[in-house]
């Protein structure tokens, strides 16, 4: 008993200890699993598509440093939003409005709010939705998939309000050819990935694989894209009963940016609902949204006001599917 | 362990009212002979765990954090701790408010670490029927095992303290709830099980908080304790392992509660163990008795290391409710940074009793207690299974327990 203990003590409030997974871990997991479908971005359209990607990462980031709380950039939630931006956009975007989509996106979709946690809307789709306004011909010129890597294509080093060179060899995606022209497109292109499109939302089957390992890893709450998907499949294949030119579900499911938007945009944490029910509801009416838009609305395709309406509807969802509380009985509680 | 050259015995050991002392300083104590006496109903006595001399009657750091009133005995290194003859009651003689008497005498309390006493719970509201007696042998708190050796160890003696509370209660029926993670405990128990009682040993799932008072009795019965409401309310009373084994000694040995086995564990530990330690021992004493702590130690925790008491003063005491000291490592304690709430709902998904922990902790951090009572505050048991799964490591259970006393402070303030 003669050995004296005097370790430096640290009191902390119980539990002592917590589990691995923290936060910067869980977004730089994301950030890991969107490094494949860069990968398949640059495949199929060239250096463009990393570029943009590039730009509107850095908007974001650069947003971030300067005008968030400081010290925010480790948490990786700044760089998911860039590249969440620059995959759904076309790869001939000009870099100044990628960039300006991201900064947008960071400023208004979430430092405004109050930084990480704190906004209503996914901040990447408040970035694309302000390019969609601003620069509605932009948005939509999608070059041609396929050529040489470095070839550039589109108007990539446009200044800013010049009028945009519409010169590139463009090529429209299966959504618009269906809805303004009636034409299809083969279910193999649309699964794996080498149709028009925005740069990373065209490699179907490789977006499910990459939200898969978030899923098992516990990093995305597979309970959104599932019910997006089922959503989507249920009501696209009774319209398409009815009225055999719509499109039938698998058309539906692996065109557009609707695996993008259901594994990574639908399903970010802060602007998701927090019960498990509640993300039921959430993924339900997103599904229902797209295939209303797709089908009925004006423009071909429709999963990013999908979202952000959805986003707009998330406190009331979790409030209106508390679960019930331990010893209490449905009712009883408030 | 061996008998230390100090012990330090704080009036304030239970839930209730303190004891009252009933020594002075400079008095001679033999060992079992009580320092203080038990004040009102809900209070028990307590007594020395050595002999020896009071040396001091002060304000000591007790285990909770707080400063409590404390009497210190400087231990006889020569007398030979033998207590003074008493007599056992044999138990089949006496009535029911005999055997609660006894047991209140002998200063038992609940050992999972509330220490609630005991005999209280042995004499329940006559309006209420107790069906069912649950005995807590869960232990679900990481690195804790003194219930778990006390059941492998002990099965005779648990059983015999269940006898005596069954048909000192009239209770027909008891459940022994037992997490699976200790076949030899429950194999030890089954062994044992004596034929002329309804006693059930029930191998339970592991999870955490699976002892918990109202997990457990769901887990056992399909009750839902209702909220707010007693467990007695449903018909079943619920003594934790340790305590009916202290029941036990009262009727086989007439010892009043002065040791208890301890866990002493932890990464920052150099020689784990399980120990019957006498109660005053200072956490200093028995640190050192297990060979010290590593050199990388940070964090000494009474209790578990989910809803334990970090130790700032290392002179605290063990005390009746101590089920044991974990030492963690630096890199283990949670020292990290906290990041704003992502809304990853896995709170919701932790919490045992279903709240909302992230929209309580927005609640909290803005100092909105009233909507924290709307939503349910009062059944939150602090397990900290929210703030356990937090990516962005917010002190949830902090948050509450801080809420709760302000919410008490309000009310106290309206009175």
């Amino acid at each position: 008993m003669s050995q004296s203990i005097t370790p430096k003590l640290v009191v902390t409030a119980s539990p002592h200890v917590r589990s691995q997974d923290s936060t910067p871990v869980i977004m730089w997991n994301v950030v890991g699993s969107l490094v494949p479908i860069i990968v398949a971005a640059g495949w199929f359209f060239g250096i463009g598509a990393l570029l943009v990607i590039a730009a509107s990462s850095l908007g974001a980031l650069l947003t971030e440093r300067t005008i968030g709380r400081g010290g925010t950039l480790a948490d990786g939630s700044a760089v998911i939003t860039g590249l969440l931006l620059g995959l759904s956009l076309p790869s001939g975007m000009p870099l100044w409005m990628a960039f300006l989509g991201g900064a947008f996106g960071i400023g208004f979709g979430k430092v405004v709010w109050g930084g990480l946690g704190q906004n209503v809307f996914n901040p990447a789709l408040i970035g694309r939705a302000f390019l969609q306004a601003a620069f509605p011909v932009a948005i939509t010129t999608w070059p041609t998939v396929g050529g040489p890597f470095l070839q550039l294509k589109g108007d990539l080093f446009a200044f800013p309000f010049t009028r945009p060179s519409l010169d590139a060899v463009t090529s429209a995606t299966p959504l618009g050819l269906l809805k303004f022209e009636g034409k299809t497109t083969g279910l193999m292109h649309l699964i794996i990935g080498n149709t028009g499109g925005s740069v990373g939302e065209t490699a179907a089957l490789l977006i499910l694989a990459c939200g898969a390992f978030l899923a098992w890893k516990r990093y995305l709450n597979w309970r959104i894209p599932v019910s997006i998907l089922v959503m989507v499949a249920v009501l696209s294949t009774v319209i398409h009963l009815v009225d055999p030119r719509r499109p039938d579900a698998l058309f539906m499911l692996f065109s557009g940016g609707l695996m993008l938007g259901a594994v990574y945009m639908a399903t970010d944490m802060v602007t998701s609902p927090v019960t498990n029910r509640g993300r039921w509801v959430f993924g339900g009416g997103i599904g229902a949204l797209v295939v209303v838009i797709r089908i009925w609305g004006g423009l071909p395709e429709g999963v990013m006001y999908a979202i952000l309406f959805m986003n707009a509807l998330v406190p009331f969802i979790n409030r209106a599917t508390q679960p019930r509380v331990f010893g209490t009985h449905p009712g009883s509680s408030r | 362990m061996p008998y230390p050259d100090e012990i330090v015995l704080p009036l304030r050991q239970h839930a209730g009212n303190p004891a009252t002392l009933c020594v002075k300083v400079g008095d001679h104590v033999e060992r079992g002979d009580p320092v203080g006496l038990a004040d009102g109903w809900i209070s028990v006595p307590i007594h020395a765990s050595a002999s020896g001399t009071v040396t001091d009657i002060g304000w000591w750091p007790h285990p909770d954090g707080t400063m409590a009133m404390a009497v210190r005995i400087k231990v006889d290194r020569y007398a030979p701790q033998m207590t003074r003859p008493r007599m056992v009651p044999h138990w089949e003689g006496l009535t029911v408010d005999q055997v609660v008497q006894a047991v209140q005498d002998a200063g038992v309390v609940g050992l999972g670490g509330a220490a609630f006493p005991t005999h209280v719970k042995l004499a329940p509201p006559a309006d209420f029927v107790v069906h069912t007696l649950i005995i807590n042998g869960a232990e679900c708190e990481p690195y804790l095992t003194s219930d778990h050796r006390t059941m492998a160890e002990y099965p005779d003696r648990v059983l015999f303290g269940i006898r005596v509370m069954m048909q000192s209660m009239g209770v027909p029926k008891c459940v022994v709830g037992v997490e699976r993670n200790k076949p030899d405990a429950i194999a030890a128990l089954q062994q044992a099980l004596p034929t002329d009682l309804d006693i059930t040993i029930l191998p339970l799932t592991v999870k955490y908080p699976q002892g918990a008072e109202k997990m457990l009795i769901q887990a056992v019965t399909g009750i839902e304790v209702p909220s707010g409401k007693l467990p007695v309310s449903v018909g079943v009373v619920v003594q934790n392992v340790g305590s009916v084994a202290a029941i036990a000694e009262v009727f086989e040995t007439g010892l009043p509660l002065i040791e208890r086995i301890v866990t002493v564990s932890g990464h920052g530990l150099r020689r784990p163990a399980n120990l019957i330690v006498p109660v005053g021992t200072k956490l200093r004493d028995l640190l050192a008795f297990c060979d010290g702590v590593t050199p990388d130690a940070a964090e000494v925790i009474i209790g578990g290391p989910m809803m334990g008491q970090a130790q700032a003063n290392l002179d605290a005491p063990v005390v009746k409710g101590t089920t044991g000291v974990v030492v963690l490592e630096k890199h283990e304690t949670r020292l990290d940074k906290v990041y704003p709430c992502i809304h990853c709902g896995r709170c919701l998904e932790a919490c045992p009793v279903f709240l909302n922990p992230s929209l309580l902790g927005d609640f909290a951090r803005v100092h909105r207690f009233k909507d924290m009572v709307d939503e349910h505050l009062a059944d939150c048991m602090l397990c900290g299974s929210c703030a356990y799964v937090c990516p962005s490591n917010i002190p949830l259970a902090q948050l509450f327990q801080a809420s709760k006393a302000a919410l008490r402070r309000v009310k106290a303030g309206a009175t």
